[in-house]
């Protein structure tokens, strides 16, 4: 009966045509018993990393030998709701952060600590604890005032065909939803779900990463992980996804 | 149709390249070409075109990867894509000409197309790297996917 009705919702989301209001999930593209797999906390293989996440929470780092949660108490309370408002614009510096920069930021400001190598298994940990607060709330991000120029330079990167195949991510991802690429099915490209695990990497990874994916598939420059234009991307993808609840660890093939 | 009355050569003339890494850096030129309608009726450089090397390229992931769209009449190609037509019987319904036509650029004739233009290389934006200045296909490529296409009579 469940996985019946599991998979009426995968075909209705084939056919149905994106607009603002319906955006799909790639998790609603997956197979039911994938889609199974990443609701159940014990079979969720991205759960490994936010466990170890949550072990580096409280564990002191750096030269004041601080911990996050020295600052920052409960994660399960502090960090609730915080994923789902990132990227965020820095009071202090002014410079729009994601959540890994953020995380490097509090590292290296607060705790005289190294900034973690983007994409090592610890900062993907942290990230993918702190946003792992935020599963089932709504995305929220500010789009306005000093947000506004960032977020408009993301829609344009979104909208530029680019790469030697000249295709933009607005074609797949808003004119081809639920279609087939080679074996993948092509959802509205949420940035909801991550950081994830991905099958085709047997491992978690960030946004970053799959973004990168995307670029090598249409034979685009693949930009630095944390780069300005990848940061800028992801704020008007948090944009164009608000109200879409969060998903971390997300699982995906 | 559009390129018709202009005929548009549109610059396409063989171009020598700087960026590209030496171990790439492999001579591909642009054919000149002239399009009449729709199609390109003469086969690019003069080239014959071999069907059998044509079917390869359509299949090879590194290259023409045109599965990850379409799909065709091949065995053993579980996984095709259906972003676009479906190129069974392809051959019937184009010329050799219009099929060219197509494939070289297929913006041409519809600007907002999906499909990569596969043998061209002004207009693009943030090319990789070992992709700058070269197009998808060369001219004897172009040639070899047309012979394969042309065989899809249904
Ligand atoms: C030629 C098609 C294509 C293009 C162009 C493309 N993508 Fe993707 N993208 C995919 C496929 C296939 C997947 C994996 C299945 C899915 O989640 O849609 C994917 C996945 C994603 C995801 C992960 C979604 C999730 O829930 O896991 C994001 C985010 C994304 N793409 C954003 C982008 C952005 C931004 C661009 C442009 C820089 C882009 N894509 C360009 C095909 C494409
Ligand atoms: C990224 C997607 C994509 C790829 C890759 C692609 N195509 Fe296409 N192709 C399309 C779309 C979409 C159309 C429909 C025409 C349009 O939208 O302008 C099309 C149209 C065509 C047509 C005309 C079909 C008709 O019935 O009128 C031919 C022929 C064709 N493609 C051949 C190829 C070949 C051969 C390759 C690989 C060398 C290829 N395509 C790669 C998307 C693609």
């Amino acid at each position: 009966m469940r996985s019946a009705l599991l998979a009426l919702v995968v075909l209705m989301a084939g056919a149905i045509a994106a607009t603002a209001e319906t955006r799909t999930s790639a998790r609603e593209l997956l197979p039911p018993e994938l889609q199974a797999q990443q609701a159940d906390d014990d079979a969720n293989p991205g759960m490994l990393w936010v466990t170890s996440g949550q072990q580096l929470w409280s564990m002191p780092a750096g030269a004041n030998a601080k911990s996050c949660s020295e600052c920052h108490g409960d994660a399960t309370t502090s960090m609730r709701g915080i994923a789902a408002r990132y990227p965020a614009i820095d009071a202090k510096s002014g410079r729009l952060m994601n959540l890994e920069q953020r995380i490097n930021n509090c590292r290296t400001a607060n705790m005289a600590a190294a900034a973690l190598p983007y994409e090592g298994e610890d900062l993907l940990a942290l990230t993918a604890y702190v946003a792992h607060q935020s599963r089932g709330l709504p995305v929220s991000v500010r789009i306005d005032n000093a947000a506004a120029p960032h977020f408009e330079a993301g829609r344009r990167f979104y909208f530029e065909r680019q790469g030697q195949l000249n295709v933009s991510c607005s074609q797949c991802h808003d004119d081809n939803v639920g279609r087939r690429l080679r074996g993948d099915r092509i959802s509205s490209g949420l940035p909801t779900a991550w950081p994830a695990y991905r099958l085709d990497w047997q491992k978690m990874g960030s946004l970053h990463r799959r973004l990168r994916a995307c670029s090598l598939g249409v034979r685009a420059e693949q930009l630095d992980f944390g780069s300005p234009e990848y940061v800028n991307l992801e704020l008007y993808l948090a944009g164009r996804a608000d109200g879409h609840l969060v998903e971390t660890p997300g699982l995906r093939k | 149709m559009r390129g018709a009355s202009q005929g548009w050569r549109a610059g396409l003339i063989g171009l020598a390249f700087c960026f590209v890494p030496p171990a790439l850096a492999t001579e591909v030129r642009i054919a000149t070409f002239e399009a009449v309608g729709d199609a390109i009726p003469a086969p690019l450089d003069g080239l014959a075109g071999d069907s059998t090397r044509g079917q390869k390229l359509v299949r090879d992931r590194e290259t023409g990867n045109c599965l990850i769209c379409h799909q065709a009449p091949v065995a053993n190609e579980p996984f095709q894509g259906d972003l676009a037509p479906s190129l069974a019987g392809v051959g019937g319904r184009l010329s050799v000409g219009q099929l060219r036509l197509r494939l070289v650029d297929q913006s041409k004739l519809n600007p907002a197309t999906l499909m990569p233009a596969y043998h061209r290389v002004d207009g693009l934006t943030r090319v990789a790297a070992r992709y700058r200045n070269r197009p998808v296909f060369s001219a004897q490529e172009i040639e070899d996917v047309v012979a394969w296409l042309a065989t899809l009579k249904e």
